[in-house]
């Protein structure tokens, strides 16, 4: 891990004008990730987390203040394949096998038929889905989708993955496994992982750094360093400094609501 | 197959009876008057045997449909003037080209109009409209203005046919290319996706079953919109003027048999539709 900074937000500010007026989603929100972090994002619906990241992913534009991924504009950065981003729900084709669907973005890119080839191999392996190539979504349960759509978001390359809730719809049990994978993939990939989350003990789990925060308007109001070690078993969870760092997250969450 | 089959035929003889029931109705008048003017008395068997025979029966009973679709399809030779073959081939051309131009501008004016937000708003009203106006209208006038300028025989037939044909494919090519989800939208996006790799790798893909909805639909209009199109233009040829001679003479079998024969063609015509879209549909792992 170094000190390099990937992703700069400096007093970004972001309103939606809705019919029912404007939702002020982001208010004087700076952050600076650093290269290599897992960053969790965690607040309870309508803080921004998920606009946070989508601006990161140029998908909306903020209305004032400055972002920068890797130096350039969020734009430029979408432009030149600089993030994957996975969604809550996996989004495969039904019509793709899994493989297929993993060259989707490959084939956007125009990379060779043989480098795609090599690439899905490799993502495949990654998330442990060698054996499912040529099989179809429908043919896979709802934690492997999710593990298929992590891979095609791995499989350009990018330095940077954003994830919004992408265990959000699975059960603990498997959100459970799938969270050890993700940190055994973040450490062997060294990737910058932004993740946004409602459940604090993967937020907890997973982060080196949680970001906390607060709805109307959306604003961040903790940033905790997590000073767990970087290989992490399940069972870490059971420990006392394991157990002190949630109880930070919950005031935090906490002192952001008025509940007026 | 069997769980089709029962209702199937239930509904058939069912049908069937009414028919021959109405066969009696309709025509008895005819029988009694005759009987009278020859001073007879019927009995009701010679009744409903007059009634189900009659050569210009106000409603021909199916057997004799039947029978004279027998004798029109495979007793005359195919390139006789008498043989529902050859009017039906003519029909059928005339539906099958303005079917394909009917399916072409639908799909065009669907793309463009998912494309572009000034035709959406300045095409589809106008497409829309173009629907509330009777055929039957417009038909003898399209005749017209295309034999002006030397265009006769199955072209105008075909446009007529286009003309009812490609609002079906517009309006499900439409929905069907919009059906992809914002999610969707937006993944393609953080690929940088063109909007032309958009329209191939996700639109088209997601608005096959929309189109195989509208083929069916479009197949069915452009039949209708062939016939249509012999009505007023005075053709010798196809099964709409064979319907029109047959009301021309009073020849209600006639007419019968060339209706039955183009419910029979565009059964059949989206029966094919069917079969191509469940093959397509199992490529594309697409479930009903």
């Amino acid at each position: 891990m170094t000190d390099e900074t990937v992703i700069s937000a400096k007093s970004l500010d972001l309103t939606f004008q809705t019919n029912d007026g404007p939702v002020h989603a982001l208010k004087d929100v700076n952050l600076d990730i650093s290269k290599g972090d897992f960053i969790s994002f965690i607040g309870p619906s309508g803080c921004g987390k998920t606009t946070f990241l989508r601006v990161m992913a140029d998908l909306d534009q903020p209305t004032d203040g400055t972002i920068t991924i890797n130096g350039i504009s969020p734009k430029a950065a979408r432009e030149s394949r600089a993030y994957g981003y996975v969604f809550q729900s996996a989004g495969l084709y039904p019509w793709r096998t899994i493989g297929k669907n993993i060259r989707l973005p490959l084939e956007i890119m125009g990379i060779s038929k043989s480098e795609q080839k090599e690439r899905v191999e490799k993502v495949l392996k990654l998330v442990e889905l060698e054996d499912f190539e040529k099989k179809f979504p429908w043919q896979l349960s709802g934690g492997m989708q999710q593990r298929a759509s992590i891979a095609r978001a791995l499989a350009f390359d990018a330095d940077i993955l954003l994830m919004d809730e992408p265990f959000g719809a699975l059960d603990e049990i498997v959100r459970d496994y799938l969270n050890e994978q993700l940190l055994k993939l973040w450490h062997s990939t060294e990737k910058t992982i932004c993740f946004v989350t409602h459940s604090i003990p993967e937020a907890v789990y997973l982060s080196t750094k949680i970001v906390v925060m607060s709805p109307r308007p959306g604003r961040i109001i903790d940033i905790i360093e997590s000073d767990l070690p970087d290989k992490r078993p399940l069972e870490i969870r059971d420990t006392k400094e394991f157990i002190d760092i949630p109880q930070r997250v919950r005031e935090g969450l906490r002192a952001g609501h008025s509940y007026e | 197959m069997n769980k089709a089959l029962l209702p199937i035929v239930t509904i058939s003889t069912f049908i069937v009876l009414i028919w021959y029931s109405f066969s009696i109705v309709l025509n008895s008048s005819w029988a009694l008057d005759k009987a009278e003017r020859n001073d007879q008395k019927l009995s009701f068997s010679e009744l409903v045997h007059d009634t189900w025979s009659q050569k210009k029966p106000k409603l021909p009973a199916p057997h004799q449909v039947g029978y004279e679709m027998y004798k029109t399809i495979f007793d005359k030779k195919v390139t006789s003037k008498r043989s529902l073959v050859y009017h039906g081939w003519i029909t059928l051309s005339a539906t099958l080209a303005g079917f394909m131009l009917g399916t072409l501008l639908g799909i065009l004016l669907a793309l463009a109009i998912v494309h572009d937000k000034a035709t959406d708003l300045s095409v589809m009203p106008w497409i829309i409209t173009s629907q509330t106006i009777p055929i039957l209208a417009l038909a003898p006038m399209i005749i017209v203005v295309l034999s002006s300028i030397g265009f006769t025989g199955l072209l105008p037939k075909a446009v007529i046919s286009m003309y009812l044909s490609f609002f079906p494919i517009v309006v499900g090519m439409v929905k069907g290319l919009r059906s992809p989800d914002l999610l969707e939208i937006d993944q393609m996006k953080t690929w940088s996706a063109s909007q032309f790799q958009i329209l191939i790798k996700l639109r088209l893909p997601k608005s096959i079953p929309f189109l195989f909805t509208s083929l069916k639909l479009g197949m069915a209009a452009s039949l209708v919109g062939a016939i249509v199109g012999e009505l007023p233009s005075g053709a010798i040829a196809g099964l709409g003027a064979r319907m029109l001679s047959g009301s021309y003479y009073g020849q209600t079998i006639q007419i019968w048999s060339a209706l039955f024969t183009a419910a029979i063609l565009a059964a059949s015509l989206v029966g094919l539709i069917s079969i191509i879209q469940a093959f397509v549909f199992k490529r594309m792992m697409i479930v009903q």
